[in-house]
Formats: C-alpha cells, sequence, structure tokens
C-alpha cells in the first residue's frame, strides 16, 4: 500500500482546488525536508570535528599555540603510538575495566533478574528501587564515592572493617596501587548492574510459559530447564548488555577521572583519561588526534558488530 | 506478555512460595544495599562538618543546615570583635556562619550552575527531540534511499569517545565565538541526543498504523497536517518519554562539560566535584549540592519506568 496511490486517488475523486491541496508538498520533498536538519546537525557537530581531528592527527599542531607554524608530520604520530610501550598501560588498564566490570554486572545482573522473575508480592517496586543508581550523573555520584572511600572517615572502608576487622585506616582503595584498580570496578558495578538486569528481566519475560510447561511434561529437571531453555534464550539478550556495556565502557571518562584521575600513578590510566591527558593538558593536539582516530576505530568496529547483534535480538 | 493467559491455567511452572520468599529476601538485600550510598549522600547532607568527618562514620547526630547554607554562599573568616559589632543576624545561615566566627560573604555559584545546567538540558531536549520527531517519521513512513545506511551513521555518531570529538570542538567553538556559551552546549547535546532520539521515536511511529493517516488524506488533509493532527498526538507517549531520556542525559553529562565550560556556561555536573570549604572539600555542602542536583532524576526515574527498558536498548528490546 504506497502511501502515494492513495494521494493520487483521492486527488481525482475530490474537486481540484482540494487536490492541489492534498498534494502540497511531494513526499519526497517532505521526507528529505525532515531528514535534512539532523544531518546537518550532525555533520556541523560530528563529522566535521571528526574530518578535523583526521587532518591534525597529520600534523605537529599544538592547540595552546594556535599561531605556531603548523608542520605535516605525515603518519609519524600512529606509528609513534603504536610503538609506544607506554601506551600499553592504559589499554591494560582499560582491559582490566572492561573485563571485570563485565563479568560482575553480568552475574550479578542476570542473577538479580532471574530473582526478579520469581514475580513475588511487591517485585515492581524493588525492581524500581535498584533502577536508581544508572539513572544519576556518574561525575556526581562518582565524586562522592571518593568520600566514601577516604580511608579513616569512609564509610566503605569502615563497613569492611567492621565486617572483616580489618582497621579502617589500614588500607585505601583510591591511593593503593594495587586497590584502585578494582576501586572503580566496583562503582562501575553498583552503578551499571541495574543496566545489564533490566536487559536480562526482558529476556526471561520474552520466555513463553508453554516451553517450561512441555519441559515440565518431559520430567526435564529444573537445572536441565535452566540449562537448555533459560540460558539458551536470554542469551542474546545478554549479549546485548554486554556489547552496550563494552562500547559505554570502553570510552568510560567521568566515574574515573573524579574517582582517581587515573592515579595513583598510572595504575587506572584507562584510555579516555591518557586521551584527556594528551589534549588537555600536555596540549599535544596532533598526537592525541591521531590516539582519538585510533579509539574510535576499534569503538565503530564494536559498534558494527553491536548492530548486527541488535539486528539479531530484534528479528528473533 | 503472551504469558498472562497461559500460566494462570495451571501453576506447573509457577515459582513455589519457598522459592519466592527466598528471591524476595536477596533481592531486597541487594536494594537495601545499593540504596545506601545515596542514603549517605542525604545523611551527610544535614550534617555539620566536623559530624561529616568523624570516626566511626555517625549514622546518629544533629542535623544541620550547615551544608545547604555553604553549597549556597560563600563566606569569610571574621574576628570576633568584629563580629560582635554587626546587627543582629537576619538569616539562620547568617546565624551558622557567626556561630563559626564567619560572615556571609555573597551567594555561590551554585545556583547560576544549577539554572545553566536546566537551560542546556531543557534546551537541547527541545531541539533534539524537535529535529528527532521529524527524521523519524520520514525514515518511518517514506522510501528513503539509504535509509539502513543514515540510520546506522545516526547511531554511530553516539559511538564516538567524547574526548575524541572535544578537541576539533574546542578549536572550532573557539574559533566562531561558542566557547563556553550556553548555545554551544546545547547544540552539541542536541547533536549527541538527536540519535537517540530518531531511533527511539521511529519505534514509536512505526507502531502508529499508517491507516490513520491515510484515512486523514483522505478526507482532505495534507500529508504535513496528517502528521501535525494524527500522528504527533498518538506519538504523545513516545516523545515525552524520548524527551525524559535526552533530558537525563544532558543533565548528567560530565566529560563535554568539564573540557569546553569552564565560567559562564559551566553545568553542575563539573561544579560540584570542585565546591570546596577550608581546608579541603567541604563535605555536608558537597553532599547538599549532590542531593539537590539527584532529586529530578529520582523522579524522572519513576516518571519512566515503562519505557526505561526500551530507552537504555535504543529502541532494540520493547517489552
Amino acid at each position: 500500500m504506497t502511501t502515494s496511490s492513495i494521494g493520487t486517488r483521492a486527488a481525482q475523486a475530490t474537486p481540484p482546488a482540494l487536490a492541489q491541496r492534498v498534494r502540497g508538498l511531494s513526499d519526497r520533498a517532505i521526507a528529505w525536508l525532515f531528514i535534512a536538519p539532523t544531518m546537518l546537525l550532525l555533520l556541523a557537530i560530528n563529522i566535521f570535528p571528526l574530518i578535523w581531528t583526521i587532518r591534525l592527527s597529520f600534523t605537529n599542531f599544538r592547540a595552546n599555540r594556535p599561531n605556531a607554524e603548523v608542520l605535516n608530520v605525515g603518519i609519524d604520530h600512529y606509528v609513534a603510538i603504536l610503538n609506544d610501550p607506554d601506551i600499553w598501560g592504559p589499554m591494560q588498564a582499560t582491559a582490566h575495566f572492561l573485563f571485570w566490570t563485565i563479568t560482575l554486572q553480568t552475574l550479578i545482573g542476570f542473577t538479580l533478574a532471574y530473582l526478579i522473575d520469581r514475580k513475588f508480592r511487591g517485585h515492581g517496586f524493588w525492581t524500581t528501587l535498584i533502577l536508581i543508581p544508572m539513572m544519576l550523573s556518574p561525575a556526581v555520584v562518582g565524586n562522592f564515592w571518593a568520600f566514601l572511600y577516604q580511608p579513616q572517615i569512609g564509610l566503605f572502608n569502615y563497613v569492611v572493617s567492621f565486617f572483616t576487622g580489618i582497621p579502617p585506616s589500614s588500607f585505601e582503595m583510591l591511593g593503593s596501587v594495587k586497590l584502585a584498580p578494582w576501586a572503580i570496578v566496583i562503582v562501575d558495578t553498583w552503578m551499571w548492574t541495574p543496566y545489564v538486569m533490566l536487559i536480562c528481566l526482558a529476556g526471561l519475560r520474552s520466555i513463553p510459559d508453554y516451553i517450561y510447561e512441555a519441559a515440565e511434561v518431559d520430567r526435564a529437571s529444573a537445572w536441565r530447564q535452566f540449562w537448555s531453555i533459560t540460558l539458551p534464550m536470554v542469551l542474546p539478550f545478554i549479549m546485548l548488555a554486554v556489547l552496550f556495556r563494552g562500547i559505554e565502557n570502553f570510552k568510560m571518562f567521568d566515574l574515573v577521572n573524579l574517582l582517581t584521575s587515573g592515579g595513583p600513578g598510572s595504575t587506572t590510566e584507562v584510555v579516555s583519561i591518557t586521551l584527556k591527558r594528551e589534549a588537555f593538558e600536555k596540549w599535544r593536539t596532533g598526537y592525541s588526534s591521531a590516539l582519538a582516530i585510533i579509539l574510535f576505530v576499534a569503538v565503530f568496529g564494536l559498534a558494527n558488530i553491536y548492530v548486527k547483534a541488535l539486528n539479531a535480538v530484534k528479528n528473533r | 506478555m503472551s504469558r498472562a493467559g497461559i500460566s494462570t491455567a495451571h501453576s506447573v511452572v509457577a515459582p513455589t512460595n519457598l522459592a519466592k520468599c527466598v528471591a524476595m529476601a536477596l533481592v531486597i538485600v541487594y536494594a537495601l544495599v545499593t540504596l545506601v550510598p545515596l542514603g549517605w549522600i542525604l545523611l551527610t547532607s544535614i550534617k555539620s562538618p566536623p559530624d561529616s568527618i568523624s570516626y566511626p562514620p555517625k549514622v546518629l547526630f544533629e542535623p544541620s543546615i550547615q551544608g545547604y547554607c555553604n553549597l549556597f554562599t560563600t563566606r569569610s573568616r571574621q574576628t570576633e570583635a568584629y563580629i560582635r559589632s554587626l546587627p543582629p543576624a537576619d538569616s539562620a545561615c547568617e546565624r551558622i556562619a557567626r556561630a563559626n566566627s564567619m560572615v556571609v560573604v555573597s551567594r555561590s555559584n551554585y545556583l547560576p550552575r544549577f539554572v545553566n545546567s536546566l537551560i542546556i538540558a531543557v534546551g537541547s531536549t527541545l531541539l533534539s527531540v524537535g529535529l528527532g520527531v521529524m527524521a523519524a517519521y520520514a525514515f518511518s513512513r517514506f522510501k528513503v534511499p539509504g535509509k539502513d545506511d543514515l540510520l546506522f551513521f545516526i547511531l554511530s555518531t553516539r559511538m564516538m569517545p567524547p574526548i575524541a570529538v572535544a578537541i576539533p570542538i574546542y578549536l572550532m567553538y573557539r574559533e566562531i565565538g561558542l566557547s563556553d556559551t550556553r548555545l554551544g552546549m546545547i547544540l552539541l547535546y542536541s547533536a549527541v541526543n538527536v540519535s537517540l532520539a530518531v531511533w527511539l521515536l521511529k519505534g514509536f511511529i512505526d507502531e502508529i498504523p499508517r491507516e490513520y493517516e491515510e484515512a486523514a488524506m483522505i478526507d482532505g488533509y495534507t500529508r504535513l497536517q496528517a502528521f501535525r493532527k494524527v500522528v504527533l498526538p498518538q506519538a504523545t507517549t513516545g516523545i515525552v518519554a524520548t524527551a525524559i531520556f535526552c533530558l537525563i542525559f544532558s543533565w548528567n553529562e560530565y566529560a563535554f562539560a568539564v573540557l569546553l565550560t569552564s565560567g559562564e556556561a559551566q553545568t553542575a555536573p563539573p561544579f560540584i566535584p570542585i565546591i570546596i570549604g577550608e581546608g579541603g572539600q567541604d563535605w555536608p555542602a558537597v553532599a547538599a549540592g549532590t542531593a539537590l542536583f539527584l532529586v529530578p532524576i529520582l523522579v524522572f526515574t519513576v516518571l519512566l519506568r515503562k519505557h526505561l527498558l526500551r530507552g537504555i536498548t535504543f529502541g532494540a528490546v520493547r517489552k
């Protein structure tokens, strides 16, 4: 049912004055008129800057010295970054952060979703409460976590010492090389587990009851039902959640910047922090642009996989 | 959705009462533990500075509005003699300040920053939802050449690490005089949000039967009139849900805000962490600023409950 044919039929069936009004703008014109502003905005604020970044990445431009002569350095920055042993520090910090946040969030999130799907009385209310952390500003909340993590006076250290007997001033979550990477994992997990939970819950609710009933008739054990019905059917949803969290945490900046700013030393320096240090502290604009492009290509690769997975989930 | 009809018929698969109780207990424990940091923010905001840093952490204490006073004012230390020479204090905050041998000097920057957050969030939400609903309608109803590629392009702009685009945007804004302006931030957040708006709204508009508009057009409406008078009212829920998501994003955003704004257009998220008192961070004031900043989001979360899932997955998962 093409809309234009209905328009034409309507035009034929009505007197000329009205017919003209019906035609008005052609559908094609409206389509472009409606899409163009969005595209223009994206071109101006996203694509143009991206092209600029690419151009800068081949120069030695420094944003704090706009009047200095700009030299073309070719692919030097890219070669330098890929050969720089120091870049593997941030890469490792990012990998540690990604691996543990995603693992913990998936495990806890799925378990919670499974429990909530038991549909006890008041589950809606408790679900809403659990969802609150993920709606809040990571920067503002992350900043407050720095207070909870204070060695002597912080609530976190107090609670840990209450349950384990370790003196609360004997460890510094944010100041110690060993603990700081875990401090950011804990806050991110606290914040984003509800996200994974919500998507898993949708997955669990999408499984029709008759499948379990059939399994029940076949006398499949509860354990067996879980492994051969529940898990496989929720898996696409878990994948979706993992990819979303993967992309977001690969770009992670606000939480880490406020909790540790990459410290102590550079133990929690994830790639976004490196980028900020290079671009806005050392003002190596050309070098940081090259790094930004490399990261963007990596995220774009992830995004591609993500869209495919997204379509797979949608088309089920 | 489809399970309701079946599961009431016979309860072969319904969880046992014991399973329900255990599940309920575990979920409640998790919910309570996860809310402790938020409760602590509220408690800290009504503590006096010494109470906020006492060991062991105090749960029972004399409530004080000093945190909120410190949040909204700047103070300076004065001699006892000078304070005694002043006329009686005219506000509660002034009295608290004098008790600590200080006088209130002026208002702090918190309120202007809060207002900036409000203006930028509302402005960018209106712009991105306005643009988004038009583009979403076009993608939903018309044959657009390369539609899937365009939609993917729109989504992919969201994947960029903010810091990566912040460098050229910083340079660009400096050139055209948009750096540290509300307009600049509104445009920037709109560009980030429009991808979400298009994707979400396309889903909502897809769900409105085309027949409604076609019937309206047969009755003599033009395409644009049908869009305005038939599609938009039908899509109200979707538009509101999308708007709240955009609002929350702009409200919470930190990376662009901290890199691109410093004074005039600075929003609350980069400001709250730098609230300091004498000798380090003034935690009750920080907590008060945080608490006030979080309240609108709490309200919105409750309002959005039903559409939350859709929003966080770009419309990929619908209940």
